[in-house]
């Protein structure tokens, strides 16, 4: 009994440790430094190219005032997160932060965030989907969208004998499913349409399969009370679309695990079409007759996901005026620009795409820009996303592992629907 | 090593006569003698004890990893959920089956390699380097490399091709039934080399004069075996047991890596759903109730291990 009771001691000192260090931790505001500069923290250690945009604009910013310099931490993206909910716990939150768009609401609720004060006429130049909102308040914009395509080989499509579908014209379910019937008959290629299941990041699976559910109409959770997921996400339509996931791998179209890079495997000639993003396009272009399609209609109109990394002000700055400030005067047609000038972005204003090249009306990258504006869907704008997004991607998996799609679709709406109360709805 | 203790055989000492400086003395001792655990002692308390305790103490209640919500708590309804999760069934049941097979498999199989690569001969140095090159490289790096050979046209499928003129194909990892096996097989490749030399020393702690004695009795090498070598491991065999057991039972970076807990939880483990649980899906609570049970199973385990290898009074 005496170790025991000297180790419950122990802990309790230790617990005393720790809560006197952070109550020295919370102190008035913070993510400024002793000369008034704002610290601001962005995802992308790992890409230089944004990097460097990002730079540029805090440098443009602090030869303007110098008075209230900005300091740049940048962080690589896959321990971003986790960077911030730490930071945030601790208090040290910094003044600016990028955030992924669909844990925005996440993190607003969490109080980690506060309403963006940017002016409407501004917010209004903006693509819808960069533009982060959670119960009628704006929390994030965004410089750059990206966008899902399906990415062909006109030949294969051609001796297919189907038509290349457009924006104005997508193909029916029926139109796809006679495409793919007539490439894999044709034995030219090993793999006839690349879901690209290699990736086993959560947040892909929500992002790249989630668009095909609700273009069957089916949804994660129900958009108009954001209470529930029975009856969207394990209804008749996602049922449909379920069985059509499945059928994908069964029938032999899809490989149940992709390679680690199924764009490259798409560009060696080893898949007719791939389901891939708009950071690839880059590469479309070693493809000789290589194309780039909109998802087909299931019945719904086709989807594809909207959001990508965005900015937004820490509930704990300082100085949340000049943070607003900043974010207000970075919004600029030539900074927006440039970051769809450096790497495969959409530009998130028309005057942004207008000093783009590729981007303006007719330009050769113009199609992501109307395929956004016309087909991008954010995902569920709700505190409770991680578990949406966790659940449906597992769910996901499951699905295309073989499982009953009846069974596993059930699970995850009781799951989230369980979450959803206990967490009272998160505020809806 | 010393897993068992025996007790020290009891000498009697003289008294010392009692000297006037005594006390203060052993105060010094005592002062010094915390100083010197301290640096461990602070390290165990801050990132061992408070942990345990506030995850003993977190799985009654409703806390998140990120939420405004005040804590609740909810008793035991962490626990009673627990009951209803099918995942978690499987974890147990994965878990389980993962320990039952690797425990016998590996400890035996680093015996064999011991026993090997104990003999007095040229270049076993070189086979017992190459033995423990798999221990000391990062078990995320081996994973990835396993992932890579598992494939469908990877270097595992391919070996069967050839050999088998071209009959087997096997998914390895998407297939619910080789998934858990096929990280079985890896995951005893990688740490069978740090068993063997725990063997190996225990091995060496066997005097040669007892082989030496049982060769003018004409035993042989299986009975040598049997005789000296099985009963003069006995320390080392508690020792194997109880940290091939902890290991296993603990499984996480082989299924994080390589599965994900997939196909259909086929691969999921406690310590994988409590991660996933807790930091994907920002369960503190729930993830603390299922690191309770785990510490609970652990724990059990390893006192019937305990009892069952006890040293026994002749």
């Amino acid at each position: 009994m005496k170790p025991l009771k000297r180790r419950l001691l122990a802990s309790a000192l230790a617990a005393a440790v720790l809560a006197g260090s952070a109550a020295c931790g919370s102190g008035e505001g913070t993510g400024t430094s002793a000369d008034g500069g704002l610290t601001l923290w962005t995802h992308n250690a790992g890409n230089p190219e944004e990097l460097a945009v990002v730079e540029q604009i805090v440098a443009d910013w602090n030869a303007a005032h110098p008075e209230k310099k900005i300091t740049v931490q940048a962080f690589p993206q896959a321990a971003y997160n986790e960077a911030v909910v730490a930071a945030a716990t601790a208090k040290k939150l910094p003044c600016i932060l990028d955030t992924d768009a669909p844990t925005v609401p996440n993190w607003a609720y969490a109080g980690y965030l506060v309403p963006l004060e940017i002016p409407a006429d501004l917010l209004a130049k903006q693509l819808p989907s960069t533009v982060g909102t959670y119960q009628g308040k704006t929390y994030s914009v965004g410089y750059y969208e990206a966008a899902l395509g399906l990415f062909a080989r006109k030949s294969a499509l051609n001796a297919a004998g189907v038509r290349i579908p457009t924006l104005e014209q997508p193909w029916t379910a029926t139109e796809f499913d006679r495409a793919l019937r007539a490439i894999k008959s044709s034995g030219k290629y090993p793999i006839t349409f690349d879901l690209g299941t290699g990736d086993t990041t959560t947040e892909w699976w929500t992002y790249a399969y989630s668009p095909f559910l609700q273009s069957f109409g089916g949804d994660l959770i129900d958009r108009d009370t954001y209470k529930t997921s029975s009856g969207v996400l394990n209804g008749d339509k996602a049922l449909a679309w379920a069985r059509w996931l499945q059928g994908l791998v069964k029938q032999g179209y899809s490989p149940q695990r992709s390679s680690q890079d199924a764009f490259a495997d798409f560009v060696n000639g080893k898949s007719a079409m791939v389901w891939s993003g708009i950071w690839n396009s880059g590469s479309l272009s070693k493809v000789e007759d290589g194309v780039v399609l909109p998802p087909p209609d299931f019945g719904n109109g086709p989807k594809i996901g909207g959001g990508s990394w965005q900015w937004a002000v820490s509930s704990s700055c300082a100085d949340k005026a000049t943070a607003m400030e900043y974010l207000r005067s970075s919004l600029t047609a030539k900074s927006i620009a440039a970051f769809a000038e450096k790497q495969n972005v959409i530009p998130a204003t028309e005057e942004a795409a207008a000093l783009a090249p590729g981007w303006q009306p007719g330009g050769e990258k113009r199609f992501f820009l109307e395929e956004s504006r016309k087909l991008a869907m954010v995902r569920p704008p709700t505190p409770g996303y991680p578990y949406l997004t966790t659940t449906f991607a597992k769910a996901t998996q499951d699905i295309i592992a073989g499982g009953d799609p009846k069974q596993i679709l059930d699970r995850a709406a009781n799951e989230i629907d369980r979450d959803l109360k206990s967490n009272n709805y998160y505020g809806f | 090593m010393a897993v068992s203790i025996s007790p020290a055989p009891v000498v009697a000492e003289p008294k010392p006569a009692p000297r006037r400086h005594d006390r203060g003395q052993r105060r010094d001792q005592r002062r010094t003698g915390l100083l010197m655990i301290a640096p461990s002692g602070v390290l165990l308390i801050l990132f061992f004890f408070v942990p345990v305790a506030l995850g003993f103490a977190l799985a009654f209640t409703d806390a998140r990893l990120i939420s405004p919500k005040p804590l609740e708590f909810i008793g035991l309804d962490n626990f009673q959920r627990l009951l209803h999760d099918p995942v978690f069934w499987k974890s147990l049941r994965n878990t389980l089956f993962f320990a039952a097979v690797i425990v016998p498999v590996q400890s035996g199989f680093a015996l064999l390699l011991a026993l090997l690569v104990n003999v007095k001969m040229r270049g076993t140095n070189i086979f017992r380097t190459l033995y423990f090159i798999p221990v000391v490289t990062s078990i995320v790096v081996v994973s990835i490399l396993w992932r890579f050979m598992y494939q469908q046209d990877g270097l595992v499928n391919s070996m069967l091709h050839w050999t088998t003129g071209n009959v087997v194909r096997i998914d390895w990892l998407n297939d619910t039934s080789t998934a858990l096996p096929a990280i079985m097989l890896m995951s005893v490749w990688q740490a069978v080399g740090f068993h063997m030399v725990i063997w190996l020393s225990g091995l060496q702690t066997i005097p040669g004069e007892l082989y030496e004695a049982a060769d003018l009795d004409g035993a042989g090498t299986w009975q040598k075996f049997r005789y000296i070598t099985w009963p003069g491991l006995r320390n080392t065999r508690t020792f194997i047991l109880v940290t091939i057991t902890i290991a296993a039972l603990s499984l996480f970076t082989q299924v994080h890596v390589m599965t994900a807990g997939g196909p259909l939880d086929a691969t999921s483990t406690m310590v994988y759903q409590a991660v996933r649980v807790g930091y994907q899906q920002q369960q503190t609570a729930y993830a603390s109730a299922i690191s309770v049970v785990f510490f609970l199973l652990v724990l059990t385990v390893s006192l019937i291990q305990r009892w069952l290898t006890r040293e026994r009074k002749a």
